[in-house]
């Protein structure tokens, strides 16, 4: 089902009475392809749940239009919209049983739709053994490990075949390892079901690593969206460009002057650019070690991690107090100074309000 | 270990000290009096040992009568009361206007008086020479004739009376489930909205479940304090029960330890003693049950 938000905006009255409201969602419009897995992506805050539970009709809209298809759901309440939704404590009713989690939407209907016990069953049996659950049907979810409850989160949003999923920092509960397991999975879950899917998180590298699409957001509004990977390659602004990539992008203050750009004193490039003040930021795979490079840094240390070096160096320009280089490890450094030379393909140069600049 | 096994001694001590001079002792006691047949505090002398006070008690009139009204006022007033405050309690949180008054009116009884409520149930259903009294004036609209509910007939005075318990004991249940209600994490009910779950059968699949620790203590409590009531009815009949017919089995122990009768503290002991059997009993199905039905997490 494709999905379609149209200048969508949330207001939350303000706490006291004198206070400002809270723009959670401010003017998203967005289009989801039938069968797509975006993920939506932004710091705490930046109104990520608030989207899901508009899409989900917990929430009712202040401004703007929902479709799916070509449906206008924007008035509907969750139960007519079909949707599944995976909560982030994932909401498994503690005393049921696996099964009886499972079962608990399909024994809402009603009329015509009314199923039998064994068809209830059968069904649920069946979305288990998708998610690799069926074994554990008797159990209840304070029996199972936080992975397995994830699960059956999932299977109970997935068994009564919604036109859309929705799934809230599902990994944010999880173990480091059992995070990179079951983002596979979902991953998995969602290509065989084919179902569109909406995945918000807070972690950079779990929205690039299993969404078709990315959306940035920042104070409610949409910063950029796009392939994860032309997103990394290309950020639209300063914000995309610190939020994505581990570790995170070096920021320093630069300089355009008589047509050269500058960090500190040393001019790294020329550009047509006018005269003025920008942010240079540089992904850590961007530096090459070079005898006569032009960004000199003051060397910290040196991290070997495997087949990569990480070098930690400071620049009396970088916005923090330390930046990091990523190089191949059979560079040997043995100097206090190290020199770089930087791969324009992954520098980009930002004006002092954040915006882009091209060169 | 040992050392910590002294320490752990150490601490528990004074609760021990507590639990054994003020209840494990005078149970003990008691118990023994229960056996001693015609003990006199006066001269801590008795003739005998044996059941006897067991058979005079459970043949006399008076008892039966005590058991009768207590056992009528438990199984009407404690599933009557606890099924009253859980309506209230719903309905009081799901209104946002004005709970905090409600919820304020709900409570007010439990801060009041017993004696200064039972004036007011006196006020209610009492008859005086000018004046039906205001339950018996409005039952007058529906064409009911006046009801003598203080003097009158037996099943009178038992409503009043359980009208009474009920009222006295539901505010303190309305202001415990409020806060269970209160406490059921809201992303349940949102799950359930997602998947278009009913109104009752959410209430009945999720918010009673979760809630039944809660509603369970209110029971066990509720009969526990049902089966000792006492002084309600001595609020609304006065300190003769006996003669109003509306006497509990505590008054019957009261009586018999210091009442007009009084000075009969062997029947007084075994009375207790089969009254603690009661609730001991009664609490220990209870105890039973909740095990298939209460859920805790
Ligand atoms: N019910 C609410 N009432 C008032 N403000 C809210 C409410 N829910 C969320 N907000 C505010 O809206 C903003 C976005 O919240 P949310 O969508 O939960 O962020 P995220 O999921 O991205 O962390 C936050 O500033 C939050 O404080
Ligand atoms: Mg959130």
């Amino acid at each position: 089902m494709k999905v379609t938000l149209k200048s969508l905006t949330k207001k939350f009255p303000s706490r006291n009475k004198k206070g400002e409201e809270v723009i959670a969602v401010n003017n998203v419009s967005l289009d989801i392809e039938d069968g797509m897995l975006i993920g939506l992506l932004g710091p705490s805050g930046c109104g990520k749940s608030t989207i899901l539970n508009l899409l989900s009709g917990l929430l009712k809209a202040t401004d703007g239009q929902i479709f799916f298809g070509d449906d206008d759901v924007t008035g509907l309440p969750p139960e007519s919209r079909g949707v599944g939704l995976v909560f982030q404590n994932y909401a498994l009713y503690p005393h049921l049983t696996v099964r009886q989690n499972i079962t608990f939407p399909l024994e809402n209907r009603r009329g015509k739709d009314k199923l039998t016990r064994d068809e209830m069953n059968e069904m649920a049996l069946e979305t288990a053994r998708l998610v690799q659950i069926d074994t554990l049907m008797d159990r209840k979810p304070s029996e199972l490990s936080g992975g397995q409850q994830q699960r059956v989160a999932i299977a109970r949003a997935l068994v009564k075949k919604p036109k859309i999923l929705l799934l809230d920092e599902p990994l944010s509960n999880l173990d480091a390892r059992l995070r990179l397991q079951t983002r596979e999975e979902i991953r998995r879950i969602q290509r065989s079901t084919g179902i569109t899917t909406v995945f918000v998180t807070h972690d950079q590298e779990e929205a690039m690593s299993i969404s078709d699409l990315i959306v940035v957001m920042r104070d409610g509004i949409v910063q950029q969206v796009g392939k994860p990977q032309e997103v990394y390659d290309n950020p639209a602004n300063l914000f995309v460009a610190k939020f994505l990539g581990t570790p995170p992008i070096n920021v320093f203050n630069g300089e355009v002057r008589d047509g050269k750009l500058y960090i500190g004193d040393e001019a790294i490039l020329d550009t047509s650019l006018d005269n003025c003040e920008v942010d240079v930021a540089i992904r850590p795979e961007g530096f090459e070690l070079s005898e006569n490079g032009g960004l000199t840094c003051e060397l910290s240390r040196v991290e070997v991690m495997g087949r990569d070096v990480s070098i930690v160096a400071t620049h009396t320009a970088a916005h923090t107090p330390t930046i990091r280089a990523i190089i191949d490890s059979d560079n040997v450094i043995s100097t206090d100074s190290v020199r770089f030379d930087i791969k324009p393909s992954k520098m980009f140069v930002f004006d002092k309000s954040g915006n882009k600049l091209t060169l | 270990m040992k050392n910590n096994n002294l320490k752990a001694w150490l601490y528990l001590l004074p609760a021990f000290v507590f639990i054994g001079a003020f209840l494990v002792y005078p149970l003990i006691d008691v118990l023994i009096y229960s056996f001693e047949e015609g003990y006199n505090f006066a001269s801590q002398t008795y003739f005998g040992t044996g059941g006897y006070n067991y058979s005079y008690v459970l043949h006399d009139p008076y008892f039966l009568k005590a058991l009768k009204n207590t056992l009528i006022l438990v199984g009407v007033t404690v599933p009557l009361s606890t099924i009253f405050s859980l309506a209230i309690s719903v309905a009081l949180s799901s209104i946002e206007k004005l709970r905090n008054l409600f919820q304020t009116v709900y409570f007010l009884p439990y801060v009041t008086n017993t004696l200064a409520v039972g004036l007011v149930f006196m006020i209610l259903f009492n008859q005086t020479p000018y004046t039906p009294g205001l339950v018996n004036t409005v039952l007058g609209v529906f064409g009911v004739e006046p009801i003598d509910f203080i003097a009158g007939p037996y099943w009178a005075k038992m409503t009043v009376l359980c009208i009474y318990t009920i009222w006295v004991v539901m505010p303190f249940k309305v202001l415990i489930l409020t806060s269970a209600l209160a406490s059921v994490n809201e992303t349940y009910y949102n799950a359930a909205r997602i998947d278009g779950t009913p109104k009752w059968r959410v209430f009945r699949k999720i918010t009673l479940p979760m809630i039944s620790p809660t509603l369970f203590y209110l029971v066990i409590t509720g009969f526990i304090g049902a089966f000792k009531a006492y002084s309600d009815a001595v609020a609304l009949f006065g300190v003769d029960l006996n003669a109003a017919e509306m006497n509990t089995i505590v008054g019957y122990v009261y009586d018999m330890l210091y009442g007009n009768s009084g000075g009969y503290p062997s029947y007084a002991s075994a009375a207790a003693i089969i009254l603690f059997a009661i609730v001991l009993t009664i609490t220990c199905i209870n105890l039973l049950v909740s095990k298939k039905h209460v859920h805790y997490n």
